[in-house]
């Protein structure tokens, strides 16, 4: 393979501390190396901003609720669906972009993986069709275990490692990533038409608590040594004052240590922690609690957040969290789908229009960013929209100006109908802090990478990590006072190489690349009393056979496994 | 099947017959010029208001004229496809014959005028959408299709002749007037919107209940109508304490 020079621009990596210096970066093979020969293929970067390629840990981008969304919103694609380029795909959507924009739109920011954020196990096969059709980008998904009837089961009875034994059978026949739980116990309660808004709320049948879901998890995550933490969506979210629910949920991880083998320090990824930050008892008034759920945050080291900026577009909503859809489409009357996945999940899709003439929209607009600027620790904290229900990922670089720019917020702040109604229930206004480029690559960069594991491969520019890097047209030593230039800089990529490929060249889009599905192989001794339960309930209970379950190879034919080795 | 979104004064306004010709247009996946179908002659104005387009030939097989326009003219000597006039803003267009589907899709304003009949789709909303017309006119000098006024908002449809099923579905605004007979399903989840059929309604929809008897003036047509109100089976919203519904006007027998 060939060999590239990144020649002279501002280097930006936390993960060595490097904070603007003029270096060159050399690549190899797909890798970062020391240095390369005088053939090197030049990329002149004076000037210019290089930061390691992106890494968004919580969107939604592959699977059939995905697909619901693209199916059940044509009106998304209407006038937004230019012809393609010659050699490429058409590129169709807005808020759920088809496979091909999703991927072409992640590289045109310097974005080198996405998490899928919720998979359910029994389409597995369909998340792995779109993850293999999105061009460009690396991928992984996690399987989602929060109302899991296997996982219900084997808690409710304390059995912590029959349900890591079952959690990793799992993982390894989805070709999943690690755990994700959405609305403990309240998903499973849909399926009775109820739900579980605290954390003490039986679920029914099962007679187990969310958070006894919660903590069950939390060890089960750690006694498997996975590389990525637990990862929740917490209970209540949306709605008026479940800050408090969001903090005694964040609790839960005290009593537990990180013991993995991948530099992960944290137990508990908080996602779209913006939905769960809410002050008041009702619309009237509803209020920001970002300073009280951050404070909380930033004394747990073991807690790791993403944002869940709301972006003021119009957008699509879908989660594995079934109620909530179904209460939304109550307040906005559009469009509702819901699908119930026997045994596992659900999931609710509603379209939803985030108004700045709407007061509760723009509060919720400053919430996420309040939470991004009270954050202490960036490399805790990262950028997110919760891809699409906040706004799309094609937003990152606008919640990017945002953050780094008190002007940029003001200059939004002044388009609100309620501009003194949104000041007056929260903090945005008073807060002056703007984040630095290297803050910014602390929550897009080194930060998730480490929260996922995967801080050897992603999220920074060591030799011996993968070749991706972004080079972003802004002067580190003479920023622009425009902050929309900012934006720009970030939407579109002066270049970027996946790795060791150049992909984007002025925000055009120059090839496919070479993606990669990343999943982990999670070994562990036969477990035969989980394995009988298994083939007992597909026996009894599942519509397929445990034969057709697990996910073949040839739909995830470029993997990269991640081994885990559970010791007995 | 020429997919002609540039035949609009906006598109024409200050360019040459050589340069309107050169307008992109599209059959499917692949781009076409208007000069490839067209012989263009004449002088455009400066603005789109100041441009009158007359179309002289069958435009059957034409696509999307006078898409988005805000203003001026089009005119059509003979029948036109599918999307006349859609997502339109302003100004007239007037089809001497007749139209295909989707006739004023997604309509803001202005006026449309069809001498012939219509197909499917009059004044709708984009396929999916909850957004449908807002504001403008289409008259209708012929019968038309099915589904009229889908989720409509605002404006007015004119239907001089019958109609078939499907009138302001989940309309939350707007009038529609069926001069003639209509089969079935009118009015079905409509939250609010008025609408008048001065023939008869074959089958009428469970969900509307008759209040009144009263007298009207419906587009130059004075008559005694039946006065309905639904759909009962979807939400309606309150203004100062009262629930609003859709009026139904259904002419009384003589």
């Amino acid at each position: 393979m060939s060999e590239i020079i990144v020649k002279g621009g501002f280097v930006i990596d936390p993960t060595r501390k490097i904070d603007g210096d003029v270096a060159d970066v050399a690549i190899k093979d797909g890798k970062i190396v020391d240095k390369v020969s005088s053939g090197a293929k030049i990329i002149d970067a004076k000037g210019k901003i290089v930061m390691a390629g992106g890494v968004d840990v919580h969107a939604h981008v592959a699977g059939p609720k995905v697909n619901v969304g693209r199916l059940f919103r044509p009106e998304d694609k209407l006038f937004k669906s230019p012809m393609a380029q010659d050699g490429f795909r058409m590129e169709s959507g807005f808020s759920v972009p088809s496979t091909f924009k999703t991927g072409y739109d992640y590289a045109r920011m310097g974005y080198a993986f996405v998490m899928e954020a919720a998979m359910p196990p029994l389409f597995t096969a369909h998340v792995h069709e779109e993850i293999h059709d999105t061009p460009i980008i690396d991928e992984a998904a996690l399987p989602v275990f929060g109302n899991n009837w296997f996982v219900m089961d084997y808690l409710k009875k304390g059995e912590i490692e029959n349900t890591a034994a079952y959690i990793a059978w799992l993982i390894r026949v989805t070709k999943g990533f690690g755990i994700k739980v959405v609305n403990p116990g309240g998903t499973a309660a849909w399926a009775w038409g109820l739900n579980c808004l605290t954390l003490n709320d039986p679920v029914p049948y099962f007679e187990i608590t969310p958070s006894e879901i919660i903590t069950g998890l939390l060890k089960a995550n750690e006694y498997l040594g996975l590389p990525h933490s637990m990862h929740i969506h917490q209970n209540d979210l949306g709605n008026p004052g479940n800050y408090q629910l969001t903090i005694d949920s964040l609790k839960l991880a005290e009593g537990v240590k990180p013991k993995n083998k991948f530099g992960r320090e944290q137990v508990m990824h908080s996602t779209h922690i913006q939905f769960h930050s809410y002050g008041g008892d009702s619309w009237a008034n509803f209020e920001s609690k970002a300073k009280e759920v951050m404070d909380y945050v930033n004394k747990n080291k073991a807690i790791t957040c993403d944002l869940g900026c709301v972006t003021l577009d119009e957008t699509t909503t879908m989660t594995a969290d079934g109620p909530f859809e179904h209460h939304l489409n109550s307040l906005n009357h559009l469009k509702w789908c819901n699908v119930d996945v026997e045994m596992e999940t659900a999931a609710g899709v509603v379209p939803y229009v985030y108004d700045k003439n709407i007061k509760v929209c723009g509060i919720q607009w400053a919430i996420g960013l309040e939470l991004g600027l009270y954050a202490k620790d960036p490399n805790r904290t990262f950028i997110s929209t919760d891809h699409p229900n906040a706004g799309p990922f094609i937003r990152y670089p606008r919640v990017i100006k945002w953050l780094m720019s008190k002007k940029a917020r003001e200059a939004t702040l002044d388009t609100f109908k309620y501009k003194d109604k949104v000041i007056a229930a929260t903090n945005i206004h008073s807060i002056d802090r703007e984040l630095t480029l290297y803050e910014i690559a602390q929550m897009t960069r080194s930060g998730p990478a480490k929260c996922l594991g995967m801080s050897n491969i992603y999220g920074g520019l060591a030799p011996g990590m993968n070749a991706d890097v972004g080079v972003f047209d802004l002067n580190y030593k003479n920023m622009p006072s425009d902050p929309e230039k900012i934006e720009q800089a970030f939407l579109r990529a002066a270049y970027f190489i996946k790795s060791g490929e150049i992909v984007v060249r002025d925000g055009d889009i120059l090839g496919h690349g070479h993606k990669k599905t990343i999943w982990v192989n999670v070994k562990m001794p036969e477990n035969p009393q989980v394995m009988r339960d298994i083939t007992q309930s597909f026996t009894k209970d599942y519509t397929v056979g445990i034969d057709n379950y697990p996910v073949h190879d040839y739909l995830a034919p470029h993997p990269f496994v991640i081994n885990v080795d559970v010791e007995a | 099947m020429f997919e002609a979104f540039n035949i609009t004064p906006d598109a024409f306004a200050g360019k040459t017959p050589a340069q309107i010709a050169a307008l992109e247009g599209r059959e499917g996946k692949i781009k076409v010029a208007l000069g490839d179908f067209f012989e263009v002659s004449g002088s455009p104005g400066n603005t789109a208001d100041e441009t009158d387009v007359v179309i002289v030939g069958d435009c059957s097989r034409v696509k999307y004229i006078g898409n988005k326009m805000t203003a001026g003219s089009i005119t059509v000597n003979g029948n036109a496809d599918m999307y006349v006039g859609g997502w339109m803003k302003g100004g007239k267009i007037h089809i001497k014959g007749n139209v295909d589907s989707f006739c004023g899709i997604g309509m803001e304003g202005g006026d449309i005028l069809i001498d012939g009949k219509a197909g499917n789709y009059v004044g709708c909303a984009y396929r999916g959408d909850w957004r449908g017309m807002k504001g403008g006119t289409i008259r209708i000098r012929g019968s038309a299709g099915n589904d009229i006024g889908t989720f409509m908002l605002g404006g007015t449809i004119i239907i001089e002749n019958n109609a078939f099923i499907h009138v302001s579905t989940h309309a939350e605004g707007g009038t529609v007037i069926i001069k003639g007979d209509v089969e079935g399903r009118v009015g079905g989840q409509a939250v609010k919107g008025d609408i008048y059929v001065l023939g008869k309604i074959q089958f009428m929809l469970p969900g509307f209940k008759k209040i009144d008897v009263v007298e009207k003036e419906v587009d130059g047509v004075k008559g005694t109508f039946n006065h309905y109100i639904g759909d009962l089976g979807e939400r309606h919203p309150k203004s100062k304490g009262k629930e609003i519904f859709a009026n139904l006007y259904v002419k009384a027998a003589a």
